[in-house]
């Protein structure tokens, strides 16, 4: 049978087998949280609390006016110890607030209606900016924003993205599998706010679990909700990737979902509004998957936000001797670290404990046109001109090249046979293309 | 992101510039404050994080995404072809015995001989391990006549390399196929023993070494005579070591596609360009030209358009470009073919298209995700 997808992309192995059978497990409270003070795409929030301070789980510790923002809470019980400037997944040191946890959980719910049903679209809205709710599918996008589409673009379909296709991650396959009614009323919440009539769920084939699990509840329920398997293909869970594949509709160059009438929002987003709504809870957890051949035992969590990542992997049974790379995310995209006291955040998917080092062992050779990059780059981008035109600064051929249009998913990269860090000189020709715009504008 | 890296080390250079500062206000506490920093510095040696939890080994490798990878790589694929090529080799050998076997040997050890000396005067790692230099030798071995010289094999072995790719700065750089290349300079330098052909030294010819003959294209061209097409695709024909075994170089070809070391559009367009300019010359005068099947099979087409137009370095990068590429050498191969002084035009097809390959690139970029070009 052939599943629905977009044209090009790659087949990297997937590595699921570690953690897709494995249940979600609470993990314990941590002692200690590190949460930094923005944790989204937009403003930065500023702290509202201050050393020694109480706080209970819940509680806004950080916040801000602008509109494209999202406030965080306290992930646990506890006293401030601390505002400072520590280590970030992302590699600089970023404002965070330590927080000792003193006991267990005194939340301090969110004011939420009874039934959601009953509420209007802008009550709706504002408890999803208040809850602290991004994207968790890696960009962290305020999902608030995200749901208030202007009136000119009118939006008629909405898609629940279960692709994960980032190999090694389980952690929306074990959503879907065991959170399915949450999900489902995550995705009911956000179609009201939309309001929009047509559901669809994008899942890749590889989940055939979680799309039975899906499927059967979408019927139970009476819902009239799409569930769609797609083929397993990286990056299948790239929004406009994705959008091809259910939709068959093309987001243009520079546009965005909105622009063809769509919103795609991830299952862990879902879970998130569901549990503000129907629980108060604000975004303080989410569902990690820590795994890899350089874990002990590799296993999905739900994890606090903040709590730093030594904890998760000394929960999932500590390193292996031979570990020699973590990443947070998936392969594909994910950031290498290389210090452990880094907190988990909100888009913060899985971790990856690897004992090869993939980077060590391979050489680099020239470039020899074979364009495997140019059948991998799902945006119909010719990857190895526009490294070339980057390491040679050449600003007007990467612009006539559409380089805006990378997606940097690391699909060029992957397939080079050559191992030319392809995505990095893109990475490094997009930097150069926005400095001189601002040259230019200045 | 550097960007952010950049604004924390300034502020941390500020916060140094500041405490410098105060520490240097009074002259009589600078022992003091000089105390106090060797405490602070000692202070921040340790982590204070490390109280928290055990931050076990670290650092540890960073490296930028993607961190998996294909298990193609620049080697696998250069001593694939060579895996490709070698049934053709192997009927070369059969067909036209020792002498085949010193002229690959020859070609294929000149072009890595080649290839080091130019490594070492550049001052560069050596690079016959990626298979390419070996590749352009064997590749130039069986596009040579069976009578062919050995020497002059090793001559052109070194043309190819030097001149054909390293010149040009090496793997991936160069814009000709070294090996045709090396062959035109050949051809160009010896035009009488470059188109002296012997037949096949099979059982029919015992006792005979080598009898003198013209290819079944020269033999059409020059004398109407049509050659049958069992003997063309088994053979058993006259023509280059590596030529007249149109069987022997499907199956290295086929595998090269399988394999997608190859791109399939450019043997498709160039094989189904001749075939079908072929035909319609041979429908217009079906006695004054050959049947486009008889064109497919005969002289180097078969070879040239599986293993010399598919060279990835010197061939289109785009899938509209590898179209293009395939039925302009096609048009090419015919109109030589047909009005030409030659019998064959399959090098010249492919090195003229090969001229053109940087400029197709450019004009048949895929069109972007999403837009609209007018």
């Amino acid at each position: 049978m052939k599943f629905p997808t977009f044209s090009k992309g790659v087949h990297p192995s997937d590595h699921k087998e570690y953690t897709n059978t494995k249940s979600i497990e609470f993990m314990p409270l941590p002692e200690e949280v590190f949460v930094p003070v923005q944790q989204h795409i937009g403003a930065p929030d500023d702290p509202v609390v201050e050393r020694r301070d109480e706080v209970k789980t819940g509680q806004v510790i950080g916040r801000s006016d602008k509109y494209v923002s999202s406030p965080v809470h306290s992930p646990v019980t506890g006293k401030v110890k601390k505002i400072d400037s520590f280590l970030h997944p992302m590699g600089s040191k970023v404002t965070m607030i330590q927080i000792q946890r003193t006991g267990e959980d005194e939340w301090d719910l969110l004011d939420h209606p009874d039934r959601w049903e009953d509420a209007s679209v802008d009550e709706l809205r504002q408890l999803i900016w208040d809850a602290g709710i991004v994207g968790l599918g890696g960009a962290a996008f305020p999902t608030h924003v995200k749901l208030a589409p202007p009136e000119e673009k009118p939006v008629d379909s909405f898609i629940l993205n279960g692709c994960e296709c980032e190999p090694y991650l389980t952690s929306d396959h074990r959503a879907m599998v065991e959170m399915t009614d949450k999900i489902l009323t995550g995705m009911s919440i956000i179609m009201k706010t939309l309001g929009v009539e047509n559901g669809y769920i994008g899942i890749e084939d590889n989940k055939p679990d979680a799309v039975e699990a899906m499927n059967d509840r979408v019927r139970d329920l009476g819902m009239d909700y799409t569930v769609m398997a797609l083929e397993t293909k990286y990056p299948q869970g790239a929004e406009k990737m994705l959008i091809k594949s259910v939709l068959d509709r093309k987001v243009p160059a520079g546009g965005l979902p909105m622009d063809v009438g769509t919103v795609v929002n991830n299952v862990g987003t879902a879970i998130a509004v569901a549990e503000a709504f129907t629980e108060g809870k604000p975004l303080v957890q989410r569902v990690v998957t820590i795994t890899g051949d350089g874990i002990a035992e590799p296993k999905n969590v739900m994890a606090r936000i903040g709590t730093p990542f030594q904890s998760l992997i000394d929960f999932a049974g500590g390193l292996k001797e031979e570990a020699t790379q973590v990443f947070m995310g998936g392969p594909m995209m994910g950031m290498a670290q290389h210090d452990l006291s880094i907190p988990v955040i909100k888009a913060t998917s899985g971790i990856i404990c690897s004992r090869e080092a993939t980077i060590t062992k391979m050489n680099t050779y020239p470039c020899i046109q074979c364009g495997a990059c140019v059948d991998a780059c799902p945006m119909n981008l010719v990857p190895t001109r526009l490294a070339k035109f980057s390491e040679q600064k050449m600003i007007e051929a990467m612009e006539q090249y559409d380089i805006d249009s990378c997606v940097e998913c690391g699909s060029c990269a992957f397939a080079c046979p050559s191992h030319i860090p392809l995505v990095q000189w893109i990475r490094v020709g997009k930097y150069r293309v926005n400095e001189s715009r601002d040259k230019q504008a200045a | 992101m550097t960007d952010e890296k950049q604004d924390a080390s300034k502020e941390s250079e500020k916060k140094q510039a500041e405490e410098s500062e105060s520490s240097g206000k009074s002259g009589a506490e600078t022992e003091k404050s000089k105390k106090s920093r060797k405490k602070k510095r000692k202070k921040k040696k340790k982590d204070p994080r490390s109280k928290l939890f055990s931050l076990d080994r670290q650092p540890f490798v960073l490296s930028p995404s993607p961190h998996q990878y294909s298990e193609d790589s620049v080697p696998k694929i250069m001593w694939s072809v060579v895996g490709a090529v070698a049934p053709a080799a192997i009927m070369a050998v059969y067909y036209f015995g020792l002498p085949a076997v010193w002229m690959i040997l020859a070609c294929t050890f000149a072009a890595l001989g080649t290839e080091v000396i130019i490594n070492k005067i550049k001052g560069e790692g050596l690079t016959i391990g990626d298979g390419s230099a070996a590749i352009t030798g064997l590749l130039l071995a069986l596009t040579l006549p069976p009578s062919f010289p050995v020497t002059g094999g090793i001559l052109g072995s070194v043309f190819a390399i030097a001149i054909g790719k390293q010149i040009f700065g090496g793997l991936g750089a160069n814009i000709f196929n070294p090996a045709l290349l090396g062959r035109a300079f050949l051809q160009a330098s010896f035009p009488v023993t470059m188109t002296t052909w012997t037949l096949p030294n099979t059982a029919k010819f015992s006792g005979v070494d080598a009898v003198s003959a013209a290819t079944p294209l020269g033999q059409f061209k020059f004398e109407q005579i049509m050659t049958n097409y069992g003997d063309l695709l088994v053979g058993n024909i006259g023509g280059s070591l590596g030529e007249t075994s149109a069987i022997a170089i499907l199956l290295g070809g086929i595998y090269l596609l399988v394999k997608k070391y190859a791109d399939w559009r450019i043997p498709v367009s160039f094989l189904g360009s001749v075939f079908l300019l072929g035909g319609l010359f041979w429908l217009i005068n079906p006695s004054q030209y050959p049947d486009p099947v008889f064109h497919l099979l005969s002289g180097g087409l078969m070879f040239g358009a599986f293993f010399m137009a598919t060279d990835m370095v010197t061939s289109p990068i785009t899938p509209k470009g590898a179209w293009i590429f395939g039925a302009g050498a096609g048009l090419i191969l015919i109109v030589i073919r047909i009005w030409g002084g030659l019998p064959e035009g399959v090098m010249y097809s492919i090195l003229l298209m090969n001229s053109v390959t940087p400029l197709i690139n450019r004009y048949t970029r895929p069109k972007v995700f999403g837009e609209v070009r007018a």
